[in-house]
């Protein structure tokens, strides 16, 4: 671009924060969140990729380096350029105009975005929402403006999604120019650097109403810091009481779900054969020295109960649920002891007991044991020294390990030293399946399983108490919820309790007061904590709204 | 039994009957392949193939090893003292626990029984250092002697007070106990004695030095300093960076009560070169890597981890893929044993044979009799297989030594364009035909540039490096560069013919004017360029040009060759996938793509956007992309049903549809959080906060 031109943008950007566009804005997106907008067809890769090579050379040659690197170790791995290469900032222009031309075109498929024109939303039929309220137009107007970075990131997936078809191409089939060409375009255009001219001259070239402003931090890496730059983040204030729907418990979430009919079980089960027929294989490499570890979206855990039913049936076996949110190594390193090797007796520390693992397997070598360990990377195995011992039993020539890893960060808790402890084969078995198992014991946001779970446990211990007791504990229930509304309620000092508590007529003296509390202390239904001013304050941790449903039962009983 | 359970964490399953069937590795390789071709010959095959190859890795290790401990031991004999040697190691510390571990074994083997090694994460403190320190002196005191005192020293360290006094004190003990005992039981302990010195030393082994706190390091020795009356201490350092270390690590003051000496072990890069051109570059070994899987292997090394160990590991992987994926790798021994297997080869075998694109390249090329006898008779098939093999063989013999030979003249020119080390020609060599590239193109240049010196002695080299192997294909080679070398030798005898630039020389020097200086000189370089070459440089374009037919008839890639499938194993895809996995991008596809996995017309659409059909995890994962750093979960609910209800227009009950949708997301949302990409917060109710930023 010449620079008149850029010139011409800039003015554009002063004169645009105008109010009538911020107006605009919000008079017309105050709208749901969600508008369909369609799809556009096939872009024309080709053409776009020869664009993108007329760069200067100096870019091309940064590119060539870094894809030096990455097309040997990448050939493998879809999309692996794209990961790779995130630090550097990309062509913000090209980006520009891809998006420009996503907006333009329409497809079959709906797609969620945040239209922000309104000839785009006349084109979407399918937008039904009415906006919710009035009163949130700010908080939507600033969604639009949130959202507009989104453009460049979306485009950034586009290139990811291109890239790993190419990717996928240049394994299978080996048509190496062209895939290449394809390939090497996508790692430049990752590379191209933003500049805020070509930004500007961006922001012309899409339609009116949009934020030029935004269009400056579509860098990826800048969007991170934009995204925390502020210690304030607006969003609505909606809350999801508000819906009138209430929270699940697991049961019945898990029934709901029972209903809802398998998408895609045939491409499932199909991916699930190709994982299958690996079988033997992870066998035979299990027994080579190596051990196996498992990863890729979906629910492994069907698979290693196949591979563990069809192949394990006649040797020895431990499976580990990582999930499950009380293990230890310590548990697993018992069950090695106790019942695979029929060993009773302590041990003063994990490290002893793993010595002495190492010293039986050692000694018998015919004996073996497999483990299979669903969540390698769970919270409660993910520590440092959970991972040295089980990597050192790992490394053991007659222990054959498989694990399973989900978490997005899992690599990042093995070092050089565990890597080579574990000696890991990497396996993709990507299945789609629900983590049905794994997720039923977390504590979701979205379901109120907790409160169902604290409530009954309340009920029973109360009910094996003295009527004093159920008493004392009512009077602290009632005065925490009297205060329910102060955030930073610290709980009952002791001494107003015990004046309460004796007005009532259920304690006469300190004493009694305190044998009572060490009782509910013991069943962890009360918290004492002491103050900056040395007073003890008795504090009940369970949430307002279990602790309500429990006085209406109790008032009932 | 089935493996879920809210109150139990591990399952123990043992089969019922004792006498289980126990199944070899052959076995899995032979019903993972459904016991096709040859599957046991192949495995067992690998299996051997792959046990040279170790013991050659170990051996190697072993010579390494061996040349640094002889140095230590020689040392240590000769300054009877405290001293304090450091190992530069280098960075990597998988392949070093193994030599420190060699390391020990040796001292142990040689020179004392009381060895022992420390790492900085069982050192945090002194005091730790100390207890570890005992721990093991008690340990390898009982290992060294009998069973006898095992119990008190086993049961010793739960009360250990540990200090320098009961340091001196219990090797006063332990000295003593060995020569009373000495006398009880000579014969025995004659054994220790000859093997260790008197009096043995304590030996400290500090596995990575730069790690442990300075602190804990300057108490130890100040504290160890005290008793060096008392018995003779060593203590050896690794170090990762350089020696200037200890003095940045260690006052003065400390450091003064030692005496230092440095050991270098080899670099891994060095470590590296000697295990490829072992293992690769040689005919020993019937198996091959091809040009990527040698690439992508090498790159693991270079910008992963320094780790030879990994890199052999690597190279494990994929000579179990190929015998595991290829049915003719049952060809893959050595050249007498693959003549003898060839005559038993299947007909499917032969169909297999006549599948690989490299044999029908060579039968397209033969006469349309032969042709139709390749393609249809058995017999003459393996006669050609036969000779076909042979020249495989011949062709890797001929391939080293050229490719040595050219190292030797493209590894000394300036900037390096063939590389540095011979894997990068090798990987050059192996990738296209090598005479094509510009960076031969250049290199040929220079060394068609080289001082008569230089080639005489690369020459040398040359010939040296054909005549060590035992191939005879090449011997008319070396004749000629036999003969190169002789005429070398004529040429200095002979006269030069310098002197007529001499003669012109001393022309201008003649006063002269200004004009016709300049003539002159004009007329100098006009004749320079004209001027004959000389008859050195005659020769040296000759010896060039036959470098250069040599490397055109010796060093094409494996793929001209036919039937190098049977040798190389080139499918870098499996490599890296099992090596050098990237679970977050096997992730983020199956979020953003799902038709890549799943291979539904429905979910097929265009790039960067996903139809509202897929996954409710993918239509969550990407709603939530569109958002900033925290999300509010009712408007992602509303904006997942909105997209959720487009999909399926035909609902049947609102209110029940509205309910399965709710529970639908909740799986979604609280799959994703257990994928790490979001997290809940208490910063405002309702909200979950997000984690990933940018595809990463």
């Amino acid at each position: 671009m010449s620079k008149p031109d850029k010139r011409k943008n800039r003015v554009l950007e002063v004169k645009f924060v105008a109010d009538e566009d911020v107006l605009q804005h919000i008079s017309e997106n105050a709208g749901p969140k969600v508008q369909k907008k369609k799809v556009p067809p096939v872009i024309d890769v080709k053409r776009w990729v020869k664009e993108t090579e007329g760069n200067s050379s100096e870019e091309t040659q940064d590119a060539f380096e870094q894809q030096d690197y990455v097309s040997v170790l990448g050939t493998g791995i879809k999309g692996g350029s794209n990961v790779f290469a995130f630090r550097t900032p990309k062509n913000s222009k090209k980006m520009a105009e891809m998006a420009s031309e996503l907006a333009n075109k329409s497809g079959k498929n709906v797609k969620h975005v945040i239209s922000k024109k309104a000839e785009k939303r006349e084109s979407s039929p399918k937008s039904t929402k009415k906006p919710p309220a009035s009163s949130k137009g700010q908080v939507e107007g600033k969604k639009n403006e949130v959202s507009k970075t989104v453009y460049g990131f979306r485009k950034r997936i586009a290139a990811l999604n291109r890239c790993s078809d190419s990717e996928s191409d240049y394994s299978s089939s080996d048509s190496e120019k062209d895939s290449d060409d394809n390939r090497e375009a996508t790692v430049d255009e990752a590379l191209q650097p933003d500049t805020p001219n070509q930004t500007m001259i961006s922001a012309s070239d899409q339609p009116a109403g949009k934020k030029p402003k935004k269009g400056i931090s579509s860098n990826l890496v800048e969007e991170y810091f934009e995204a925390h730059s502020s210690s304030k983040v607006i969003t609505s204030d909606r809350t999801l009481q508000k819906l009138q729907r209430g929270k699940l418990d697991q049961e019945t979430l898990q029934n709901i779900l029972n209903k809802v009919p398998i998408a895609f079980a045939a491409e499932r089960e199909e991916l699930n054969k190709q994982h299958e027929s690996l079988f033997y294989k992870w066998m035979l490499q299990l027994h080579l020295g190596f051990n196996i570890v498992l990863y890729g979206l979906g629910s492994k855990k069907n698979l290693l109960e196949n591979f563990r039913t069809s192949l394990l049936q006649d040797s020895v076996h431990l499976v580990v649920n990582g999930f499950f949110p009380s293990i230890t190594v310590k548990s697993i390193l018992n069950s090695i002891t106790e019942e695979v090797l029929d060993h009773t007796g302590t041990f003063r520390s994990p490290q002893d007991q793993l010595d002495w693992i190492v010293k039986r397997f050692k000694e018998d070598p015919s004996s073996e044991l497999y483990l299979l360990i669903h969540n390698l990377d769970s919270q409660m195995l993910r520590g440092d020294r959970s991972q040295q011992i089980l990597g050192q039993l790992a490394s053991l020539p007659s222990v054959y390990l498989i694990a399973t890893i989900d978490h997005i960060n899992a690599p990042l808790m093995w070092d050089q030293a565990k890597q080579s402890l574990y000696n890991w084969l990497w396996y993709e078995t990507t299945t789609y399946s629900p983590y049905v198992e794994e997720t039923s014991y977390e504590n979701s946001m979205l379901i109120k399983q907790s409160g169902s779970l604290a409530l009954s446990s309340l009920t029973h211990v109360l009910h094996s108490l003295t009527p004093n007791a159920r008493g004392i504990f009512r009077l602290l229930v009632q005065y925490q919820l009297e205060n329910k509304d102060n955030p930073s309620y610290p709980g009952l000092p002791f001494q107003d309790f015990y004046q309460q508590c004796r007005e009532a007529f259920l304690v006469n003296s300190d004493l009694t007061l305190r044998a009572q509390l060490t009782e509910f202390r013991d069943h962890k239904l009360i918290r004492t904590k002491r103050g900056a001013d040395g007073v003890e304050y008795l504090l009940i941790p369970v949430d307002t709204g279990t602790l309500m449903d429990f006085l209406e039962k109790d008032s009932e009983v | 039994m089935s493996t879920c359970s809210v109150s139990k964490g591990c399952f123990v399953f043992k089969p019922e009957s004792k006498k289980r069937k126990l199944s070899s590795p052959a076995d899995y390789f032979c019903e993972g392949n459904n016991d096709s071709e040859d599957s046991e010959l192949r495995f067992n095959t690998c299996q051997l193939l792959w046990k040279r190859i170790k013991s050659e890795t170990e051996q190697l290790q072993e010579d390494f090893n061996k040349k640094l401990f002889d140095n230590l031991i020689r040392f240590l004999r000769q300054s009877h003292s405290n001293f304090w040697p450091p190992i530069i190691l280098g960075v990597n510390v998988t392949d070093h626990d193994l030599t420190f571990k060699s390391l020990s074994e040796a001292l142990q083997e040689d020179v004392t029984p009381f060895v022992v090694s420390l790492r900085s994460k069982e050192c945090p403190g002194i005091k730790h250092l100390l207890q570890k320190l005992m721990a093991q002196l008690m340990d390898c005191h009982t290992d060294a002697d009998s069973s006898e005192e095992g119990e008190c020293s086993k049961a010793f360290p739960n009360r250990m007070h540990c200090s320098a006094s009961s340091l001196t004190e219990w090797y006063r003990n332990i000295t003593k106990d060995v020569k009373k005992k000495d006398t009880d039981t000579p014969c025995k302990n004659q054994e220790i004695l000859s093997r260790h010195w008197e009096p043995p030393p304590v030996v400290v082994i500090f596995k990575d030095m730069e790690s442990f706190t300075t602190k804990v390091l300057q108490d130890f020795i100040i504290i160890i300093s005290q008793c060096i009356h008392e018995f003779p201490l060593v203590l050896i350092f690794g170090i990762a960076t350089s020696p200037m270390i200890i003095h940045k690590l260690l006052p003065h003051s400390v450091s003064s009560l030692l005496c230092i000496e440095l050991f270098q072990s080899l670099s891994c890069k060095d470590h590296l070169s000697t295990v490829i051109d072992k293992l690769l570059l040689t005919s020993h070994f019937p198996f091959k890597l091809g040009e990527k899987v040698l690439q992508v292997l090498i790159n693991i090394f270079l910008y992963h981890d320094f780790s030879v160990q990994n890199f052999i590991k690597g190279f494990q992987l994929s000579l179990l893929e190929h015998f595991y994926s290829q049915p003719l790798s049952v060809l893959c021994c050595d050249l007498e044993e693959s003549m003898k297997r060839v005559k038993f080869l299947s007909h499917s075998q032969c169909e297999n044979i006549r599948r690989l694109p490299s044999f029908r390249r060579f039968v397209e090329s033969q006469a349309s009799k032969k042709q139709t006898d390749l393609l249809t008779d058995d017999a003459s098939l393996k006669e050609e297989t036969k000779a076909l093999l042979q020249n495989l063989h011949t062709y890797h013999e001929n391939y080293v030594l050229i490719l040595r030979c050219l190292h030797t003249f493209t590894s000394s020119l300036p900037n390096y364009p063939l590389g540095k080390q011979i894997r990068e020609l090798h990987c050059a060599c192996l990738e296209k035909k090598v005479w094509e590239t510009e960076e031969y193109e250049s290199a040929i240049q220079l060394v068609r540039m080289l001082a008569k010196e230089e080639l005489i002695a690369n020459l040398k080299k040359c010939v040296e490096i054909i005549t060590s192997s035992s191939a005879k294909c090449l011997g008319s080679c070396t004749e000629k560069l036999e003969e190169y070398l002789g005429q070398f030798k004529n040429l200095e005898a002979a006269a030069d013919d310098q002197e007529e630039t001499a003669s012109s020389l001393k022309e201008i020097q003649k006063k002269t004017d200004l004009y016709r200086l300049q003539k002159t000189l004009l007329e100098m370089k006009e004749s320079r360029r004209l001027k004959k070459l000389t008859k050195f440089e005659m020769l040296r374009f000759e010896v060039v040009d036959f470098i250069d037919s040599l490397v055109r008839s010796y060093l094409a890639p494996p793929e001209m060759q036919t039937l190098y499938e049977v040798m190389y194993f080139s499918v870098a895809s499996t490599v890296c996938e099992h090596l050098n996995a990237a679970p977050r991008v096997a992730i983020h596809t199956a979020l953003n793509n799902p038709y890549f996995y799943l291979k539904n017309e429905a979910l097929e659409s265009d790039t960067g956007c996903i139809s509202n059909t897929a996954p409710d995890i993918c239509i969550a994962y990407k709603l939530h992309l569109e958002c900033g750093r925290l999300i509010n979960l009712v408007d992602w609910l509303e904006a997942f049903s909105t997209v959720v209800t487009a999909a399926d227009q035909n609902s049947t009950e609102k209110d029940q549809m509205e309910e399965i949708i709710h529970t639908r997301f909740i799986r979604a949302v609280s799959e994703l959080e257990f994928l790490g990409f979001i997290k809940p917060t208490k910063q405002k109710t309702d909200h979950v906060a997000r984690l990933t930023w940018g595809s990463c």
